[in-house]
């Protein structure tokens, strides 16, 4: 065995060397201990849970968001992770590759924050404010239905049928945004209305 | 899915076919790894691929994608030869004693009726006969030949364990020794539970190979009883809340239906949804439709809906086509019908078949408008990103809205399981950025659209009018209004059916549920099948208790599930004709000589007498239909079809090319190949790392899967020269992807019809926006074409070709 | 069926979010690196483990993700090079990783894909502990824990070296080096690791080290009604058991497993070369300097000359064949 090697390398660590053998020589305290072999602080702690549920598929496992802030006392709440809520009959705590890094969707880079416009032909997208986007698409929707809302066919029965704009609704939100957009696109006479049943 | 996840824990046999539960639904999937652990289930998986599913499967087999309907109408054939048949179930609870009348029948791979130029059956025959007394006749020895047991005994016939494997390429004996398994479970005490998804719905007859299984499980006697059913895995958080709130063309809430043009008048409209009972003592439930349709009619538009205006019957959009689906849409769209298109959480430019037709389609709007917690490709289809998204920027002409909306963790609200379960949520994070709730989006547009009809008139301005518009904050409609409106309240005090004197319900008051409707404009609902969700004692779906006596898997309290927080849909039928659980270890509910109870919520009259009213309620007849009588476009019972793309003829009929019925548009037809010019299979599907075209968007989930590859066997790599990991380009008529290949011993070459079958396997996660590498779809390459019956897309089967390249464009 | 040891109970309670007190102690301690006088701990915690059930994995990487998000590491992308391993190897930021074999059994002529979850074994023998030549930057706890501690790391690699698994990587980026702690944050607060607790089949299960064998038995029991007549714990003797224990179909031959090692042995070399830096150091010892002056250079981030490196490398490789 080349025990030569393994002296001259550990020689020239004696640095460390020094401290550990030292600290062993001088007795180890607990103080000494605690800086050698302390656990990292659990991540958890002072954090607000709140449950919530797996936005991806229909298993809907439930989860625990902990943020720093609570969005409840009126405070900015940031994500800060999730894990599966052990209480949930049906996944029990696990969760899957995706909902076990959900937070990182909702953190994405690529997430959209702010309204944006692109005009006919352009190349780039513009800024917009809220209310310019909902003036812009009020207008568009009440001069499009007012041209093509079909309100008798060609028998002379009424149909108010408008085929000339379609909606496709999220199956990622909630029952209650789905009811605010069904009300909505259906008093317009929508037709071409679907989600992702299918897909 | 008729049962729920946590009792797929009862299952004696699992089987995944059309679908890859592990993969796309692993914490749902615990179930079955549950029950094999504690029961000793077995799990049998089905599929092209060998999948992570199979991994931990007891028995596998491969089939060649878009073949379902001959294996499933083969192991119902074999159970019939070989007695495998639950018989006390199927005399009773199902229709197999029914006589059909006799111009109906089958040959050579078509029904009759069939009219080839319009491409349609005409379905008169495909009913019962009738007596005087206007119920169907029976006969219950199903001796007689129009019996409809004859019928379906007949009808399998031709699908024998040969067929089956030159078909299907299932090589016979794991054919026959899956028969076996599943043959077990025609015991009353023995039960199988079918898990499918997307890889049966995708298919131009995707609603026959479920069929096909519903039969299975109804002639096994598993519909109804815990560990059992048929069982769809639905694949977003709550598609099936939406498709439940009738978010499609053609539905109002609670599967109601959208009236056509004909339907001229309320009367009219529901002159065809009487519902009266085939058989006499029969609940037959939809004859409740009325109520129904009215309450929800007054939830829409309130006072504005009343007796004398048909309560606003007119308000609603009439149909002059089945529906406006999203593959007519975006046909019309192609060629400039359509102005104006709204996405909201949906990215059609990767979802939908043919992507080179979509971004034509999309660039032919004037207005598009993409409300997304992300930035995904349909927002940015103009943009170019090479050879990932080639198009010229100048040369489209439409506008585009980016509006950035909050995520799950932003929102409160309801999302309903697959197992039908609302559950509640809360918001726990600040949105990023501008990001706002999809609903003070919507208000938001509406309010101002209704501003602009108040200021300027315009055409028929009535139904935006006068549409419910009374929340507290109209700007930001709140999740707990919008969730009473849906349960329903009562409009004026509601008095015992019995006794008038009795006030069962103040004016105002939350509905108990649905059994309280009323068809007089005296209670107003949402929708129906939710009613109860949200009640005088408050939010039902925020419960929270998880107890579970006697480990049934039920969960009586915890969430609230449609209907009426029933667990298990037809739970009657989990007991004999004279309400004996089948099998005492699973009882469910049963009748105690007075009224049935259990653990669940029966699915039938309390006090209904077992042996006079039968457990599938919702049906006329009040039993399980092997044979659906008109239900469905392409026939009564499922017969064997190709893809519309496919390696092989038609065994039955060389002349059929894909689905009969389905429609197609002309210029799609035109794009449609054939074997000899695209030799291969391609079939498309998710991988557990990846959530649709989302997760891409995540750092963690495009580590995990970085890239986009297709699956190919080593006999099709070695043929090719394709190397692992080297770079391909596949191809359709319809366009062109490249791919990193994946060479793998778990997909192996099939022999069908005589000939070698190559499935080219391809994941959908890929896209030019997001965190992952930059790739592509299988939506580049598929039809565009749907299942006859509701349109889902055929993309589990499509012709393609491969080849490697020396220098791909990919990382 | 017959008694059945206790269920797992791994994902049974959420983590808190009050501060608490934390159950592992520098006083449990049992071994650190190259610290050979460590007096013996008061009290003896009870022996963990993490029992990863090959059969009932489906390859889902909810551990990969789960022990991501956990760790707040940053795995960067890849490409795909034609497998499903993402990344494509245990990293400085990737402690976890399902390994996929393709696996024809001639026994059954039955395919069967093998997925098995790599990471630290935490061995009751920790090579990598022996080898490591930094002063308390690698302990062990008397649960059976074996933990990096960052702060004490030279980056040297010498663990990667000693460990019979080819486990623990070093960091380009900060030259330290990284693996499985095994949550010993989570553990230290009554919880499971990350990875037992999103595990959806719960094929990941954590507890006691007695009743992780208790439960296997009853796994191998189920599998061998199911014809793997083979199946068997992995727990090697050789570096004195291991607190991640496997159930394998195959246990007769763990490496088609990816090759997870037939009976894993800690280089006799490793095991030799820390007598002589026992030696160097006690003879160092007169030059030892206060404890404040020691912390700081415990915390110096410490270089090995690459001439060093190299010779041991060498030296570890030469000894490599000694090893399964």
């Amino acid at each position: 065995m080349t025990i030569d090697l393994s002296r001259r390398s550990f020689l020239k660590l004696a640095g460390a060397g020094v401290a550990a053998t030292s600290l062993g020589a001088m007795g180890f305290g607990a103080a000494e201990a605690a800086e050698v072999a302390h656990v990292r602080a659990f991540k958890l702690a002072t954090m607000t849970e709140t449950r919530n549920t797996c936005t991806y598929c229909s298993v809907a496992c439930g989860i625990i968001l902990y943020a720093k802030g609570d969005l409840k006392a009126g405070e900015t709440a940031e994500l800060v992770h999730v894990e599966g809520d052990a209480d949930h009959p049906t996944n029990r705590g696990t969760l899957c590759p995706k909902g076990a890094a959900i937070k990182d969707f909702a953190l994405s880079a690529t997430r959209a924050v702010k309204p944006r416009y692109r005009a006919p032909g352009g190349a780039a997208w513009q800024d917009i404010s809220w209310d310019q986007a909902f003036d812009k698409i009020a207008r568009a929707i009440k001069d499009d239905r007012d041209a093509n809302l079909i309100e008798t066919n060609d028998q002379g029965q009424v149909v108010n049928r408008w085929k000339t704009a379609g909606f496709l609704a999220a199956s990622g939100t909630t029952n209650e945004t789905a009811w605010t957009t069904y009300k909505v696109v259906r008093s317009l006479g929508m037709v071409a209305f679907d989600n992702q049943a299918r897909v | 899915m008729t049962n729920s996840w946590t009792d797929i824990k009862n299952t004696d046999l699992a089987i995944v076919m059309g679908g890859n539960a592990a993969e796309a639904h692993p914490c749902g999937f615990k179930w079955v790894t549950e029950a094999k652990a504690k029961r000793g289930a077995k799990l049998i998986v089905v599929d092209p691929r060998f999948t992570r599913t199979a991994s931990v499967a007891d028995y596998y087999a491969p089939i060649r994608p878009g073949s379902d309907i001959a294996f499933l109408m083969g192991v119902i054939n074999w159970c019939i030869a070989n007695g495998k048949v639950q018989w006390e179930y199927v005399k009773n609870y199902t229709n197999a004693s029914f006589l059909v009348k006799e111009g109906f029948g089958w040959s050579d791979g078509l029904f009759n009726g069939y009219d080839a130029e319009k491409r349609v059956y005409d379905t008169a025959d495909w009913d019962y006969q009738l007596g005087e007394d206007g119920f169907a006749l029976t006969d219950p020895t199903l001796s007689d030949p129009r019996c409809v047991w004859a019928l379906l005994k007949d009808h399998v016939a031709i699908y024998t364990p040969d067929f089956v494997e030159n078909t299907c390429g299932t090589p016979k004996d794991r054919f026959l020794k899956i028969c076996e398994m599943i043959g077990e479970c025609a015991a009353p005490d023995r039960v199988m539970t079918s898990m499918y998804a997307l890889g049966w719905t995708q298919h131009s007859k995707g609603a026959q190979n479920i069929r096909g299984m519903a039969m299975l499980q109804l002639i096994l006697g598993n519909i109804g009883l815990r560990g059992g059913g048929v069982n769809a895995l639905r694949g977003h958080s709550n598609i099936q809340g939406l498709t439940d709130l009738g978010l499609m063309s053609n539905l109002i809430p609670g599967y109601l239906n959208i009236p056509v043009d004909k339907e001229v008048d309320f009367e009219t409209y529901m002159s065809t949804r009487g519902n009266a009972p085939l058989r006499p003592n029969q609940t037959s439930y939809w004859q409740n439709y009325r109520k129904f349709i009215v309450s929800f009619l007054k939830a829409m538009w309130g006072d504005a809906a009343t007796a004398e205006n048909d309560w606003a019957y007119h308000y609603l959009p009439k149909l002059d086509v089945p529906s406006y689906d999203i593959l007519r849409t975006f046909e019309m769209m192609a060629k400039g019908e359509v102005n104006l298109y709204f996405c909201q959480g949906f990215n059609p430019l990767l979802s939908f078949p043919n992507r080179a037709k979509l971004t034509e389609a999309l660039s032919k709007l004037k207005l598009l408008v993409v409300m997304d917690p992300l930035q995904t490709e349909t927002a940015h289809f103009w943009e170019n990103h090479g050879v990932f998204n080639d198009v010229d920027p100048a040369a489209i002409q439409t506008e585009v809205l980016e509006l950035p909306t909050t995520c799950f963790a932003e929102d409160e609200g309801a999302l309903v399981n697959s197992g039908r379960w609302l559950q509640w949520h809360w918001a726990g994070a600040t949105p990023p950025g501008q990001a706002r709730r999809d609903c003070w989006i919507m208000a938001n547009i509406f309010l101002r659209l209704r501003d602009l009809y108040r200021v300027e008139g315009g055409k028929f301005p009535d139904p935006i009018l006068n549409l419910t518009w009374d929340y507290a904050d109209p700007y930001e409609p709140s999740p707990e209004e919008l969730a009473k409106e849906m349960n329903g309240r009562a409009l004026a005090p509601l008095y015992d059916a019995t006794d008038p004197t009795k006030l069962v319900l103040d004016a105002g008051k939350q509905l108990k549920n649905f059994s309280q409707l009323k068809d007089d404009g005296s209670t107003m609902c949402g929708c129906w099948i939710f009613s109860g969700c949200w009640t005088e004692e408050g939010n039902m779906m925020a419960r929270r208790d998880n107890t579970d006596p006697d480990d049934t898997g039920a969960y009586l309290n915890w969430a609230f599930a449609w209907p009426l927080n029933r667990r298990i849909l037809y739970n009657r039928a989990s007991a004999d004709i004279h309400g004996k659980a089948w099998d005492p270890t699973r009882k469910l509910i049963e009748w105690d000589g007075a009224k049935w109870a259990g653990y669940d919520v029966p699915d039938i009259g309390v006090t209904s007498k077992p042996e006079d009213v039968m457990p599938f309620i919702m049906t006329n007849e009040g039993v399980g239909k092997l044979f659906a009588r008109k239900g469905l476009k392409d026939g009564p019972f499922p017969t064997h079809m190709e893809p519309f793309e496919s390696p092989i003829d038609n065994p039955l009929n060389a002349a059929i090319r894909g689905n009969p019925v389905a429609r197609v548009f002309p210029d799609d037809l035109a794009q449609m190949a054939t074997s000899a010019e695209f030799p291969l299979v391609g079939t498309s599907y998710r991988l557990t790392e990846h959530f649709h075209y989302w997760t891409k968007h995540n750092k963690v989930n495009a580590a995990l899967q970085p890239e986009f590859f297709v699956e190919i066997s080593e006999e099709l790599a070695a043929e090719k020269g394709i190397a692992k990991g080297g770079q391909v380009r596949i191809w359709s008529k319809r366009g062109q992807i490249w791919a990193k290949a994946v060479v793998t011993k778990r997909i192996k070459p099939m022999i069908c019809a005589g000939k070698t079958v190559h499935v080219v396997g391809m994941p959908i996660h890929w896209g030019f926006m997001g965190a992952a590498q930059k790739g592509f779809g299988p939506n580049s390459l598929t039809p565009f074409v749907g299942d006859a019956n509701i349109e889902t897309p055929e993309f589990k089967a499509f012709l393609c070709n491969i080849e490697p390249v020396e220098k791909g464009p990919l990382a | 069926m017959t008694t059945r040891a206790p269920e797992p109970t791994t994902a049974a309670a959420n983590p808190p979010v009050q501060p608490m007190e934390v159950n592992l102690l520098p006083s449990d301690v049992v071994r650190a690196s190259a610290m050979p006088n460590l007096p013996a701990p008061d009290r003896q915690l009870t022996k963990v483990a993490k029992l990863i059930d090959v059969s009932k994995c489906i390859g889902c990487k909810a551990c990969q993700s789960a022990c991501i998000e956990w760790n707040d590491t940053q795995p960067e992308l890849g490409v795909n090079v034609g497998v499903y391993e993402n990344p494509h190897d245990l990293t400085p930021d990737m402690f976890t990783l399902m390994r996929f074999t393709e696996y024809e059994n001639p026994q059954t002529g039955d395919f069967e894909w093998l997925i098995r979850k790599d990471g630290c074994m935490h061995c009751e023998d920790p090579g990598c502990l022996k080898a490591c030549p930094a002063p308390g930057a690698i302990v062990q706890y008397s649960n059976g824990i074996v933990d990096f501690i960052h702060e004490n790391c030279i980056g040297c690699g010498y663990c990667v070296t000693g460990c019979p698994f080819d486990i623990p990587r070093v960091s380009k980026v900060d030259h330290k080096s990284y693996k499985c702690t095994l949550c010993s944050d989570r553990v230290a607060v009554g919880q499971g690791p990350a990875c037992a607790k999103a595990c959806p089949t719960q094929c990941i299960s954590f507890g006691p080290k007695d009743e992780m064998l208790a439960h296997a038995e009853d796994r191998i029991a189920d599998l061998k009604a199911r014809g793997y007549e083979n199946a068997g714990i992995y727990d090697p003797q050789g570096v004195g058991g291991t607190h991640v224990i496997y159930v394998l179909h195959h246990a007769d031959q763990p490496s088609l497993y990816a090759g997870l090692p037939d009976d894993p042995q800690i280089s006799p070399l490793v095991q030799g070369w820390k007598g002589p830096a026992k030696t160097v150091g006690l003879a160092a010892l007169g030059l030892a300097a206060a404890g404040a002056v020691l912390h700081g250079l415990l915390s110096r981030p410490n270089r090995v000359q690459p001439e060093d490196e190299m010779q041991a490398q060498a030296l570890v490789n030469g000894g490599a064949e000694d090893r399964a």
